[in-house]
């Protein structure tokens, strides 16, 4: 039985809740000079958006904006500017992406100038490149820059010490850098209260990531996934705009339960659901929609993925506590998934294969990750061992496009799921 | 007096030496003893030391050691280090290694300390985090507990305490060992043609493996006999050798470079060896002088956060200018993440510096080394015959 889809897409409320919304940021960025509103760049794990809504700043994240270039089929072109401008093509290519976009215009995608940011947030969490990409912007904007130094869980845990350590950061430096290029003053209450407002965002965010265990799942949360994050890891957390963006995606996904139906493709409704996957690693965003169409045309549903923790882990049940305001916003950092030593990323891998049931691991590696792709392939021989499943690996970038290469990916996928076809019909031999 | 030749053939030996004899016969020499790994750029050896533990520099495989396990770890497009080293561990080489620290250098190590946890559960493994914040309120105290986790480890691993006046006693011998390392780079800086590279080289090398009392000595007598020595002088191109902090390149690169008529009269293979700027005061609580060295008196890398835009690359410049040197050259790792990012940077500093540079990448296990030597050759010609410097 064909596991394609056969309806076509529909705009969800959810959907078109979230195109707003990021066009409303980009609108706020691209207007932000006329409107006399500070701009502050930052990154997505681990991010202080809270904090930053309190200085009234507009909140510009250049990893967002590679991966919006990549999917426009830009960062090919920006990659191979920052290249001839003496960037290796062995380093980070969002950084590359970013770059290349600076050099080309900074043009949004809106195709609109973003503006040079007031502030350089460093908030340098789970990946050690990000302290390089902002002293390299930092090069460029000769702005003022706040680093925030968030610790490794080198033991797989945060220390009383760390914690510590990034409370005062954020006490001592990246506070009073807001207040004096914003020209806010910082106030604790209003801290709290988009903390409180981030709580019930996640809330409703957890429950759709773990609506995954049904069977079928109503979503795909690594293709789906990567949407379902937006508002939570970008500008928007903390927001009323947030809570209802999950509000509304919750109810679409509990209708979808209620109807038995699998995830919403670009392609239409998935019928029928024949792999349940786990993947680790973030997804090319140069060729997303071929990628994807490879698993859903083969019934592959991924059930689980590592790539919707980048931002943050809260479905260990990590919620922003609007009782300690720093603490809970230092927890957030330290706990994002890179952040946490293999080991814990493992525990973390293995926890989903068994609990979501899936069939196996697929791992996409990113040629230009360290941060996600270094250990990797002892992470696959861990959880096979550990789980008895199959697990597999295949290689692409995130924004580079000479590193997608469509039928290697397409043929290690089909082989991987007639890997798993066999062991379930050894399994059932066995039986 | 012993003879450079000599010197440098024991350097060479301890060098060649996969299965760290030295580090097992020093271990075995008293029951009890422990032996703590290291990989680049620093850790403080100064708290392995005084534990009683043999601190002990793992960079590494080199060109000499086949990669077959390791490989089966790592994708193509990560750097050589992490695969050799792994292969030192799965092949035994390492079986002798009590502890193993993981400094703070790259997302490749960072996540090579969690892979060693799981391979090798019975070494204790640590990844030894350093501030990027310098304020003594913030990034010291932070620091200072680090350290005192790190003592705690060691202590738990030895089985003793390790008192302050042990600590003392270490930072005053590594002290000893700092400012004979910075002798050995002045003295070549000032006659390159009396301390070539390579042997220096070997000589840093062995400060990786050798209790760090013997390496003093050797320091000394390297120095009064390289001193003592005629040699031809040449006239060599004066380059400072950057961005080669962690996975080293093989020992036929270093000399390539000086063959091609370079002088490398400053470089960054082993900052471990010289990180502390000056003499870490013994007197008052050594932890809190180590972390106030690391904050304020210690050197600069690429895994090191500058704060202050217009001293960013700064060190490379004066380290042009206290050596004397002419020009720069990048050599940096394939793939490796802190010297590649860093190194735009570093070139636009030096370009507005007017300091001429090439750059290349290596891997530890390079082979062909002439395009090097044409490479590098052809920079040194043109600094002598086209700078006005």
């Amino acid at each position: 039985m064909s596991a394609k889809p056969v309806t076509e897409a529909v705009k969800e409320l959810s959907m078109l809740k979230q195109k707003t919304m990021i066009a409303g940021n980009y609108e706020l960025l691209a207007t932000a000079r006329e409107s006399g509103r500070k701009v502050v760049s930052t990154f997505v794990p681990g991010n202080l958006n809270e904090l930053i809504m309190c200085f009234d700043m507009a909140n510009n994240l250049p990893e967002i904006n590679a991966i919006q270039s990549g999917m426009r089929k830009k960062s090919g072109g920006y990659i191979m500017e920052a290249e001839k401008r003496g960037h290796s093509e062995d380093v980070c290519t969002y950084v590359k992406t970013d770059i290349g976009m600076i050099a080309k215009g900074n043009l949004g995608p809106d195709g609109r100038a973003l503006p040079d940011p007031d502030l350089l947030l460093l908030s340098y969490t789970g990946c050690f490149t990000f302290m390089k990409w902002f002293e390299l912007l930092r090069q460029h904007y000769k702005c003022e820059t706040a680093m925030l130094h968030v610790p490794y869980e080198g033991d797989g845990h945060a220390s009383k010490n760390m914690r510590d350590y990034v409370v005062k950061q954020i006490k001592e430096e990246v506070i009073p850098k807001l207040e004096r290029v914003s020209g806010v003053k910082f106030d604790i209450d209003r801290l709290r209260q988009y903390l409180a407002e981030s709580a019930k965002a996640e809330q409703n965010f957890v429950w759709v990531l773990e609506s995954a265990k049904h069977k079928p799942s109503p979503i795909d949360a690594y293709f789906g996934g990567v949407y379902y994050i937006g508002p939570m890891f970008t500008s928007f957390r903390g927001t009323a705009d947030a809570t209802e963006y999950y509000r509304l995606l919750r109810q679409e996904i509990e209708q979808r339960i209620a109807d038995r139906l699998g995830p919403v493709t670009p392609d239409g409704e998935m019928h029928e659901e024949r792999y349940r996957l786990v993947v680790e690693g973030p997804p090319n965003w140069t060729s997303f929609r071929d990628f994807w169409k490879m698993f859903y045309d083969e019934g592959a549903v991924v059930v689980a993925s590592t790539y919707t923790k980048v931002g943050g882990i809260y479905d260990l049940g990590f919620r922003h506590d609007p009782d300690h305001p720093l603490e809970t916003l230092a927890e957030y950092c330290l706990g994002c998934y890179t952040n946490r030593n293999l080991p814990a990323r493992v525990d973390l891998i293995e926890k989903y294969v068994n609990e979501y049931e899936a069939d196996g691991l697929l791992i996409n590696s990113i040629k230009s990750c360290n941060s996600f792709s270094a250990g990797q392939l002892l992470v696959l021989r861990e959880i096979e061992r550990r789980t008895g499943k199959p697990a597999a690996f295949i290689e692409t970038d995130l924004v580079d496009p000479r590193y997608f290469s469509p039928a290697n990916v397409k043929n290690r996928l089909e082989s991987y799921l007639q890997m798993i076809e066999q062991k379930r019909h050894g399994a059932a031999t066995a039986a | 007096m012993t003879a450079t030749a000599d010197i440098v053939a024991r350097c060479q030996t301890l060098f060649d030496d996969l299965q760290f004899t030295y580090a097992r016969e020093w271990k075995a020499a008293v029951p009890g003893r422990k032996v703590v790994g290291y990989m680049p750029f620093y850790v403080p050896r100064e708290l392995i030391h005084a534990a009683g533990a043999l601190p002990l520099g793992v960079l590494g495989g080199g060109d000499q050691l086949e990669v077959i396990h390791g490989d089966a770890y790592y994708q193509s497009y990560i750097c050589r280090i992490p695969r050799s080293t792994i292969e030192l561990g799965v092949t035994g080489r390492l079986d002798f290694v009590d502890g193993m620290l993981f400094p703070s250098i790259c997302d490749v190590i960072r996540n090579l300390s969690g892979m060693w946890k799981i391979m090798f559960p019975k070494v204790q493994s640590r990844y030894f985090d350093v501030p990027q914040n310098y304020r003594n309120d913030v990034g010291g105290e932070f620091y200072i507990n680090e350290l005192n986790e790190l003592r705690q480890m060691l202590a738990e691993m030895t089985g003793h305490e390790i008192g302050d006046d042990a600590i003392r006693a270490a930072i005053a011998l590594y002290n000893e060992n700092r400012n004979l390392v910075r002798e050995v780079y002045a003295f070549r800086a000032k006659r390159p043609w009396k301390a070539p590279s390579a042997e220096v080289y070997l000589l840093m090398r062995a400060g990786m493996t050798l209790a760090v009392e013997e390496h003093n000595r050797l320091l000394r007598d390297y120095l009064t006999a390289a001193a003592a020595q005629e040699r031809p002088r040449l006239d060599n191109t004066r380059v400072v050798v950057t961005g080669v902090f962690c996975e080293q390149p093989p020992l036929n690169l270093i000399k390539s470079i000086e063959l091609s008529g370079c002088y490398i009269v400053d470089d960054d293979f082993m900052l471990v060896n010289r990180w502390e700027r000056s003499d870490v005061p013994l007197e008052g609580d050594p932890i809190r002088n180590l972390a106030l060295a690391y904050l304020h008196d210690s050197g600069d890398t690429a895994a090191k956060y500058e704060p202050e835009q217009k001293k960013k690359g700064l060190y490379l410049v004066e380290a042009v200018k206290r050596s004397g040197a002419e020009g720069v050259i990048f050599a940096a790792p394939s793939f490796c993440d802190p010297a590649l990012l860093e190194r735009p940077m570093l070139q636009a500093v030096l370009a507005a510096h007017g300091v001429p540079y090439i750059a290349f990448k290596y891997a530890e296990n390079s082979g062909q080394m002439q395009p090097i030597r044409e490479q590098a050759g052809t920079f040194a010609d043109s600094i002598k015959l086209w700078s006005d410097r």
